[in-house]
Parts: structure tokens; C-alpha cells; sequence
């Protein structure tokens, strides 16, 4: 028993030495992204919820949720999600609709590594502030890379909208979701030790009526099948419509009716 | 290495105290040998030393199938082999893209087996197998994964294929997307044995990386084999088949309809993912490492198609 206890002790200690915590490699982004530009580190505004494991570094589901504190009269104008340790950091920038009042914006994404991820808002005053989560990467078999490349390629460019029941009065809870690999292109082949090429969407943006609600300039980072759900304010319009495009320079549009809402 | 001594000591009364880790290479039918991995993630002490393994002994000559987790597994399961047969290593058939599968390939490169693989191995290996070096590093260490190459098969499988060992001939089958995307399968008739590979776990929960509707799909036609027995992937060897199969049927039942009530209730993926399939947690080893992403797999899979 002793010795079994023993073995565990030190099977953990192995473990734990393997998980290294991530390089600081903020900096560098930080200047990439934002110049010399002050950011206040603080979720007085918005905060980033992700698991501090990602399950399948494929697939790590990741909200961002924005809380205006009462009588303040700014708004959020654009978020911008980071993963540290990516290849390419900047996940997504969001610009959000200025009247659709936008709470929440959940999407998936690629993890890479053990990684910082951060959530930078930037006011209608143009202050920009900061708050993040740590993950970890799963071990074993997961892996950044797309699942089944065949079926995703089907079905590329295909949308869909799912509507969850039990928004708020006068709002709206909706998936808007997307078939499309998302392919990064950066994996190197160790066969031919060629680089896969990459196809990837880079924007997306969704209205109702004429009005936007957001548009995300989105990167390697985000998940294949691009998925985001989001909670907004409804204005009535009686459809919701989506523009899409890839870096192959193919579009993709999708409306669909919207019953009275607001 | 000390540990890995110790652990024999522990485990295994009747290895003498003095010899280095046995590599058990178990007879399940004649000319028909498997090795069982440990039913544990991979680290330093099991050095990936996690998925179970096969041989098939034809007149020919050897079929191996899988070769293990690190170039250290598969050189001493190479010994093993050399220890039942000295006839020549034909063929290594790897079952799909996993590093528990695939990272011993190297030490059977000087053999001039012939590598096999499904036809989607190729891709698979070439979009994760760099991801794979570079994690496993942190897992494994720097020198067993320097030692690792990453072998490109060249007899590809797109359907079924058969492969001669003499006296007796071994069934490929490459399915559609299930535990991967590129799942084969080898079944000597002689013996009525099935390799199942990662299509089929024991005691171990199941991984999804591919689809599990798909995976769901085969299981008739998986169950249809006229095998007498079944060598999981991982798990407990030669189960009676096709009744092995019923633990991940259960399994994937459960997760399907708890991850359908909760897409139904408008539950998150993270939500979904912590409370699917809570009532099998009993019942499967590694359950906490693996159901909540499965459970997440499966929501994004659902999600498109309820």
C-alpha cells in the first residue's frame, strides 16, 4: 500500500513537472495588437469565461460576457479575443452593433498549449480593459486540427440558426452556426514536410434587418464549423441575416425569418 | 526506468525480482498474440505504454498490428515477438493517427515491414502529427520523443484489403469517420479474431475524436464480423464478440440523449459537457479524463443535426 501510495506521489510529481506554466509572451502581442496604448487590467466591463482545462484543444468553448455597470453611459464598441501561446493569438476581433446592445458572445476555439487567454474591450471612449483565464492544454489524443476534413469540406459554407427558447423579453439568444474546416494551414506535413495550405473564415458578421449585431475578423484560433451564440437586444426586424467570406476569397450569406421579437 | 522496475514488483508476483520490465505478450489463439497496455494516460512511467497491441503469425511471416506509444515500447515489443517467432516482420498495420498507436512505428522501420494504414492515415499524420511531437514532449520527454519518427504508410486501405501471411490471410477494413477519421480494422478468419482497434474500448472509456454518430452507425456493421473474440484498443484483452460491443453502445445511448435534452433546454456546451452521461461514470476507467470531451464533441455534432 505504501509503496502504491508512493508510486502515485510520484507519478504526480512527474505530471505536474511536464506542466510547465506558459512564457510570458503578452509583451510581444501586446505591441503587436495595441501599440502603446494604456490597458487597464480589469472586469469591471466584461469577463472571459473558459474552462481552465480544455477538454479537446479542437474544440474549448470560451464566453465573453459584457456588464456595463448602471448609469455608465459608454458602451462596448469592439472585444478582442487572445490566445497567448497560438500561433496566431488574436482569435477574433468583434465589433459590436451600436444598437443592439450586445450581453454575451460565446464561441470555440483552438488551444494550442498551456496558454493565457484574454478578453480586451474597448469603450465608445476608447479605453481598452483586460481580463483573462488560464488554460491548460489536454493531453492524450487531442489535437488543434480539424476532425473530420472530408465531411467538413462537404459541407463548406453551409449556416444554420438555432433560436434558444427562453431569451429575455425583447431579446434575443441565437447560434449562428457555420460548416467550414477552418483549416490553420500552419501544421507542417511531417510526411512531405510541406505546410498544409490554410482556408480559413476571416470574416463574419450578422444583422438584423440593416442593423449590425456583430462582426468578428476571425482567425486560425476559432474552431472548425465557426460557432457563435450571442445575446442581444432585438429591434423588430423580421430577419436576421449573415455575411460571411474566407481567405479564398469565397462568400457566404444566409437570412432567415424572424417571428415579431422586440 | 527504477520506477518502471519497481512497478513489475508490484504488480506482477511471479516476474523474478531481478529481471527488467517484462513485456507481456499474451497466446490468445493459435499463432495470435496481444499485448494490453495500461488503462492510463501516458506518462513518464508507462512511457505510452497505454494501447494494447497484436501479432499474427502466418507462414510468411509476422503481421504486427500496432506498434505503441514511444520507439522504447515498440523496441521491446519487437524483443517479444523475436522471443515466439524469428519468421520476418511483413507487415506493420497501424489502426489510426493516435500517438499511443503510432509512436512506435520507428522501431520496426529496420525490419522492411511494410507499412499500412488506412487511406486517411496520410492526412491525419500530416495535420496532427507535428501537434502530437511537440505535446508528447511534455508528456514523454525530450528523449524519447526525439527518437520518435513519424512513418508514412504505403500500403493504403480505402476499402478492404487483404494481406497474405502464407497460411493464412488477415481481412483490412477502413470505416468511415468513428473513433477517427481513419479507423481500420484486421480480422484473421483462420482464428475468427478481430483487431478492433480504437473502435473498440474496454473498461476504458471510449474517445470520440471523429463523429459519434458515425461511430454509432458502424456498430452493426462492426458487430456483424463472424468473430469469435475482439482485441480492444484499450482495455482488457479478447473479449467474447460481438457482445463486447455493448458497453459503448450503452455509452454512447446515454451521452447522445442527455447531450439532446440539454441542446433541447438551451444548456451551453460547458453545461452540457459536465452533466452528460453522469450515470456511466461507474462504469468505465479514465471517465473523468475523457466524457466531458466527448460530451463537447458530441454537443457541436448534435448541434448541427439534432
Amino acid at each position: 500500500m505504501k509503496i502504491l501510495r508512493c508510486l502515485a506521489l510520484l507519478g504526480l510529481i512527474a505530471t505536474s513537472a511536464a506542466a510547465q506554466p506558459a512564457p510570458d509572451s503578452w509583451g510581444d502581442i501586446k505591441n503587436q495588437l495595441f501599440k502603446d496604448a494604456a490597458i487597464a487590467e480589469d472586469n469591471t466591463f466584461v469577463s472571459i469565461n473558459a474552462p481552465s482545462r480544455a477538454e479537446d484543444a479542437a474544440l474549448t468553448p470560451v464566453t465573453m460576457t459584457i456588464h456595463m455597470p448602471k448609469g455608465d453611459a459608454r458602451r462596448v464598441v469592439k472585444l478582442s479575443l487572445v490566445i497567448d501561446e497560438n500561433p496566431v493569438p488574436l482569435a477574433g476581433a468583434f465589433t459590436l452593433g451600436p444598437k443592439a446592445d450586445v450581453a454575451s458572445i460565446a464561441t470555440r476555439v483552438r488551444v494550442n498549449a498551456y496558454t493565457n487567454m484574454r478578453l480586451i474591450a474597448q469603450l465608445s471612449d476608447g479605453s481598452l480593459h483586460m481580463t483573462k483565464a488560464y488554460v491548460k492544454a489536454a493531453g492524450g489524443c487531442s489535437a488543434p486540427a480539424t476532425k473530420s476534413l472530408d465531411a467538413a469540406n462537404k459541407a463548406l459554407g453551409k449556416m444554420k440558426l438555432r433560436v434558444i427558447a427562453d431569451a429575455r423579453p425583447g431579446r434575443g439568444d441565437f447560434v449562428v452556426m457555420m460548416r467550414h474546416p477552418n483549416n490553420s494551414g500552419l501544421q507542417m506535413d511531417q510526411l512531405t514536410r510541406l505546410y498544409t495550405p490554410a482556408r480559413y473564415v476571416d470574416h463574419l458578421a450578422v444583422y438584423q434587418g440593416d442593423d449590425l449585431v456583430f462582426s468578428v475578423e476571425g482567425g486560425i484560433s476559432v474552431s472548425e464549423d465557426p460557432n457563435f451564440r450571442f445575446d442581444f437586444a432585438r429591434n423588430g426586424a423580421k430577419f436576421l441575416r449573415v455575411e460571411a467570406s474566407d481567405i479564398d476569397n469565397a462568400h457566404f450569406h444566409a437570412a432567415w425569418p424572424l417571428d415579431g421579437g422586440s | 526506468m527504477l520506477l518502471a522496475a519497481t512497478l513489475v514488483i508490484v504488480w506482477s508476483p511471479l516476474a523474478p525480482a531481478a529481471t527488467r520490465v517484462d513485456f507481456a505478450l499474451q497466446q490468445i489463439a493459435p499463432g495470435v498474440y496481444a499485448h494490453q497496455g495500461a488503462v492510463a494516460e501516458a506518462d513518464t512511467i508507462n512511457q505510452g505504454d497505454i494501447a494494447n497491441l497484436g501479432v499474427v503469425i502466418g507462414a510468411r511471416g509476422v503481421a504486427v498490428i500496432d506498434a505503441g506509444g514511444s520507439v522504447e515500447v515498440g523496441r521491446r515489443f519487437l524483443a517479444a515477438i523475436r522471443a515466439v517467432t524469428d519468421k520476418p516482420i511483413l507487415y506493420v498495420v497501424n489502426t489510426h493517427e493516435h500517438p499511443d498507436h503510432v509512436f512506435g512505428d520507428a522501431a520496426f522501420l529496420k525490419t522492411g515491414a511494410i507499412f499500412v494504414g488506412h487511406k486517411n492515415l496520410p492526412r491525419a499524420l500530416a495535420a496532427r502529427g507535428a501537434f502530437y511531437l511537440k505535446r508528447f514532449r511534455a508528456i514523454l520527454g525530450d528523449a524519447a520523443i526525439s527518437e520518435v519518427r513519424i512513418v508514412a504508410p504505403t500500403l493504403l486501405v480505402s476499402d478492404t484489403t487483404s494481406l497474405d501471411l502464407g497460411d493464412r490471410k488477415l481481412m483490412l477494413k477502413a470505416w468511415p469517420p468513428a473513433h477517427t477519421d481513419c479507423d481500420l480494422t484486421i480480422y484473421d478468419s483462420r482464428t475468427r479474431t478481430l483487431f478492433a482497434g480504437d473502435l473498440l474500448f474496454n473498461d476504458h472509456l471510449p474517445v470520440i475524436d471523429g463523429s459519434i454518430k458515425g461511430w454509432m452507425k458502424i456498430l452493426d456493421g462492426l458487430a456483424a464480423v463472424p468473430a469469435l473474440r475482439a482485441v480492444p484498443g484499450h482495455g482488457p484483452l479478447a473479449e467474447p464478440w460481438p457482445a463486447a460491443l455493448n458497453g459503448e453502445r450503452r455509452y454512447f445511448d446515454t451521452l447522445t440523449r442527455d447531450i439532446k435534452a440539454a441542446l433541447a433546454a438551451g444548456d451551453d456546451m460547458r453545461r452540457a459537457a459536465d452533466a452528460a452521461a453522469a450515470t456511466e461514470r461507474p462504469k468505465w476507467r479514465l471517465f473523468d479524463a475523457y466524457n466531458a470531451r466527448n460530451a463537447a464533441d458530441a454537443y457541436a455534432e448534435y448541434e448541427w443535426d439534432p
